[in-house]
């Protein structure tokens, strides 16, 4: 893109405006929903599961019955009476609201006390008696599929082993003949752990029944509201929920990453309450509760293979996993895929024979998982691939860069159908992974490094050149109960020339009241400072299925271009009659109509819009507004490269990142300063899980880390100063030439960071190391090989 | 539940209240003042969320008890503002896009407060040790590094 079309005035695409939404935020005026207060409103505390597998033999809230100031302690059994004690999943499995019976993991909710406060309510939760009898649980999905490991879904009819579901992809004949015809295999198991999103708000909600009137207001942690709303009228109508009787406001947000998505039993329980007892109830997490019972993300255990000729040709590609997902399959995955879209696991190669198998199984953990970041499983894929390319490299003594540069998909092949069924819209991978070689100065590190090693010292490069998937999504491979997966955009003129516009989506910090003011000052030239965005409100927003998935701009900000173009066609027709020309002769340039060949015949949209309520042409409709619902035809999909630069304390196994180098690219950009934000931020969530943060459990499947004393997340001072830029491939079929971005940097920054510290002691015989690496695991590998010195 | 009388002087102003002896400081803000823009992001004291200062220092709001704060000034993200006029860091945080869902953001501002009030020319270095008490889960830390130099810049002309 050469330099942005608007003045920076007008602020459409390409100009880093500062973002409108920080005013109230700078100022702690920002409305989360913890801040929301409701005349008569009760608090809601949960009693939990101390126990990963238990039965219940009693539960006794007598006790809390008795503190002056609890209104109400529901269990199971009283959700029961209303059928409420189960929900579906997205992923059709189901899943308790409250147990009746039987508990199935650890912090899993057993009852909710209702109360005046929260500190009566915190109460009233120590003073529930519950009994169970406590099961031996099944933490390790390895243990769930031997044939004599317990049953866990006894609930679910038939059900006679812990098995969830296979899924394939690919040519499983041809895939074998390949690795059996091909020169060089190289295999590892490669495991991405069960990690957290941790944003740092946590979930909650106020659910406010009027009895009166019938009607359903909750303000909620939710990423997806309309969606929400339906869920609740398909779930609860039952108990005479209906949707026009149903608000969901998703009011400003602390952080979403795909834990945002899920129907938590919390909130369900928090509206029952609020039905029942005809008072406001809020809900909201502690910390604690958050890591231990939210959805978690990750937790894939693969074998990946990869085949290539003695020249280093990539032939074929097999990945076989096995998917934890704890109690049930609640997984954010609004595909058609039960493992989303793990099939761009042949990332940027040109890999022409490849087949993914996967096998998913309940244990004893919180269920799950969510997309964290990263659009369904690809954070997974990119990983198996982006490693096993390094090991390839190892194996055939290439510099791993050079082997990248070899297999990349080149830029005149696309569109380009991936082995696994994917059509690539775009790309030039050569370009981005030079510009990072660059940046960094490849050639002159690795000769530092041959010298550092001469002399004994660790240092290593690690490269990461991935291809995202995003936008979710075309109707051919999603849907949420049938919904189809577009987004939206409802934009209003006003008679003074300034605007509103209301989206399907909602901002969980990306910027949108920013970013879509932006695009529609693009398209219709009225200044960004003078349009309103608005989100995350069913009762006026229109329909759409919320911010995950980096769709917002592939699908709303496609739909605001899109009801633009409607606003400037009966613009058009307003300044042909005001002009008194046809409307051929017109011709619009930022802001304005004008007439060909006298541009000095002008009508601004300022005055087309005073027009459209004042002097329109007869027969037609007063107002200049529009909606549009976009269905993308297809995914976008944004790549990059990254390189990391690794220095390793030999003595103590300290990892520290010198550099870290990211080129990405999403197509036409919005707003370069937002951008790199957004980048920034997911560099460092991809930080995280490379070198910090792990959920882990013991045997009995009791939590080990499950707060923020002990599970690290990185602060600023582990975050390395990030170094970003971008190459520009527009999106062929985006009306904007734009795709998503923020999750690029959380899938493809892991892979570099394991690259390089597995580059760094490649030498003393490392071909693979599981993510987190720590400096105790690196220090671990150092004294076995001896080299610890 | 004892109750306790407490007299805080917050953002200029003196608050009397009863308060139960086991209230936290930072729900005595956001509940019975409704000042909520001071958050809670855990339960462990380790995200900075609630960070406030109490005479002129900066604390965890979490881990105090509302009469701890007794006889003591505070000041919160809500008492930033001089006269309509920003703070340097309020200004620093929107002009570097120190900030994405805004839920750190008024803990780490309070934080940089002190930081600079302590260290008015502080080096990136110490700026990333001084808030390594907040947590920041969207920007990847390095805007905020930026947002408070710009106010350090800022503060050191306009003391000049």
């Amino acid at each position: 893109m050469n330099g942005p079309k608007t003045s920076p005035e007008v602020g459409g695409m390409g100009h880093s405006l500062k973002r409108k939404e920080d005013a109230r935020f700078i100022r702690g005026q920002g409305n989360y929903t913890d801040d929301v207060v409701l005349p008569g409103m009760l608090h809601m505390d949960i009693v939990r599961s101390p126990y990963a597998y238990a039965k219940i033999k009693s539960i006794n809230t007598d006790a809390a019955m008795a503190i002056p100031g609890v209104h109400a302690v529901i269990t199971g059994d009283v959700l029961k009476e209303y059928n409420l004690h189960w929900m579906p999943t997205l992923m059709s499995d189901t899943q308790m609201v409250l147990p009746t019976d039987t508990v199935m993991y650890q912090s899993q909710e057993v009852a909710a006390v209702i109360a005046d406060d929260r500190y009566i309510a915190a109460d009233g939760v120590e003073a529930v008696e519950v009994e169970y009898e406590p099961m031996q649980a099944v933490v390790d999905p390895f243990k769930a599929m031997e044939s004599n490991a317990p049953i866990l879904r006894s609930d679910k009819e038939g059900k006679t082993d812990n098995h969830i579901w296979h899924w394939e992809a690919g040519d499983s004949q041809a895939t074998e003949t390949a690795f059996q015809a091909a020169d060089v295999v190289v295999k590892e198991n490669v495991y991405l752990p069960r990690i957290h999103v941790a944003s740092i708000e946590t979930c909650g909600c106020v659910a406010s029944f009027d009895p009166a009137e019938g009607k359903l207001t909750v303000w909620m942690t939710t990423q997806a509201p309309h969606a929400i709303r339906t869920v609740v009228a398909l779930v609860a109508g039952h108990v005479g929920l209906s949707e026009e009787k149903i608000r969901i406001i998703s009011p400003d947000i602390g952080g979403g990453f795909g834990g945002k998505v899920p129907v938590y039993p919390g909130y369900v329980i928090a509206i029952a309450a609020s039905v029942v007892i005809g008072k406001p109830v809020k809900w909201v997490e502690d910390r604690s509760e958050n890591l231990q019972a939210d959805s978690f993300a990750r937790d894939y255990h693969m074998s990946v293979e990869l085949a290539a000729n003695n020249s280093g040709k990539m032939e074929a590609l097999r990945i076989k996993t096995i998917a934890d997902h704890g109690y049930t399959d609640a997984a954010a995955n609004p595909s058609k895929y039960p493992a989303g879209m793990f099939s761009i696991c042949t990332g940027s190669y040109d890999i022409k024979t490849a087949f993914t198998e996967m096998d998913a199984y309940y244990t004893n953990k919180p269920p799950g998982g969510v997309a964290y970041r990263c659009s369904f499983r690809v954070t997974e894929a990119v990983h198996a691939i982006e490693r096993i390319v390094d090991v390839l490299a190892n194996k055939l003594g290439r510099d791993p860069a050079d082997l990248r540069m070899q297999n990349f998909i080149q830029p005149d092949e696309f569109p380009y159908q991936s082995a696994l069924g994917w059509e690539y819209d775009s790309g030039d991978y050569p370009r981005a992974l030079k510009l990072a070689m660059e940046k960094i100065g490849y050639e002159d590190l690795r000769k530092e490094q041959k010298e550092k090693r001469s002399k004994g010292e660790l240092m290593g490069i690690g490269i990461s050149s991935f291809t995202e998937v995003v936008g979710a999504g075309p109707s051919k491979d999603f849907d949420i109960l049938g919904i189809k997966m577009f987004d939206s955009c409802e934009v209003r003129i006003h008679p003074t020339g300034k605007a509103i516009a209301r989206f399907g989506t909602k901002s969980q910090g990306q910027g949108h009241e920013t970013t879509y003011a932006q695009i529609l000052a693009e398209e219709l030239g009225i200044p960004a400072a003078n349009i309103q965005v608005e989100e995350g409100d069913t009762d006026t927003a229109p329909y759409g299925l919320g911010t995950y998935a980096s769709r917002s701009t592939p699908t709303a900000g496609a739909a605001a271009a899109k009801a633009a173009h409607k606003v400037r066609d009966k613009a058009r027709k307003i300044a042909s009659h005001l002009l008194e020309v046809s409307e051929e002769d017109l011709e619009w340039e930022v802001g304005k109509f004008f007439v060909k060949g006298s541009p000095e015949q002008s009508k601004t949209i300022q005055d087309i819009a005073f027009a459209a309520y004042t002097n329109h042409p007869e027969g037609m409709e007063a107002g200049l507004e529009a909606t549009h619902y976009y269905d993308p035809p297809n995914m976008t999909f944004p790549f990059g490269s990254y390189i990391c630069v690794v220095d390793i304390d030999r003595k103590t196994g300290d990892i520290k990142v010198r550099r870290f180098v990211a080129i990405d690219d999403c197509g036409n950009i919005i707003n370069p300063m937002i951008l790199e934000g957004q980048i920034h931020g997911g560099l460092t969530q991809g930080l995280a899980p490379a070198m910090y943060e792990e959920l882990m459990y013991d045997e009995q499947g009791n939590i080990l880390n499950g707060n923020f004393m002990d599970y690290l997340l990185p602060t600023a001072v582990e975050t390395p100063k990030w170094e970003t830029d971008q190459t520009v491939t527009p999106c062929p079929h985006h009306p904007l030439g734009a795709k998503g971005v923020a999750e690029s940097p959380t899938v493809g920054a892991p892979p570099a960071i394991a690259n390089a510290v597995v580059d760094a002691i490649s030498h003393l015989g490392v071909v693979n190391m599981d993510i987190p690496i720590t400096p105790f695991k690196v220090w671990q590998v150092l004294q076995e090989k001896g080299a610890a010195t | 539940m004892s109750k306790y009388s407490v007299t805080i002087e917050i953002n200029g102003s003196n608050f009397t209240r009863e308060v139960d002896s086991r209230l936290l400081l930072v729900h005595f803000l956001r509940e019975d003042l409704q000042m909520t823009g001071t958050h809670i992001g855990c339960d462990t004291s380790h995200c900075g969320a609630c960070t406030v200062l109490m005479n002129g220092r900066s604390v965890k709001s979490c881990t105090l008890f509302t009469v701890q704060a007794n006889g003591k000034s505070l000041k919160t993200i809500e008492g930033m503002e001089n006269g309509g006029a920003l703070h340097p860091l309020q200004e620093g945080f929107h002009e570097e896009h120190g900030l994405q869902c805004g839920f750190c953001t008024p803990g780490m501002i309070m934080r940089g407060a002190e930081l600079l009030e302590k260290n008015p020319d502080p080096t990136e270095e110490e700026i990333r040790w001084g808030i390594s008490g907040n947590l920041c889960r969207c920007t990847g830390a390095v805007n905020i590094v930026k947002a408070i130099q710009y106010a350090a810049e800022k503060m050191q002309k306009e003391a000049a």
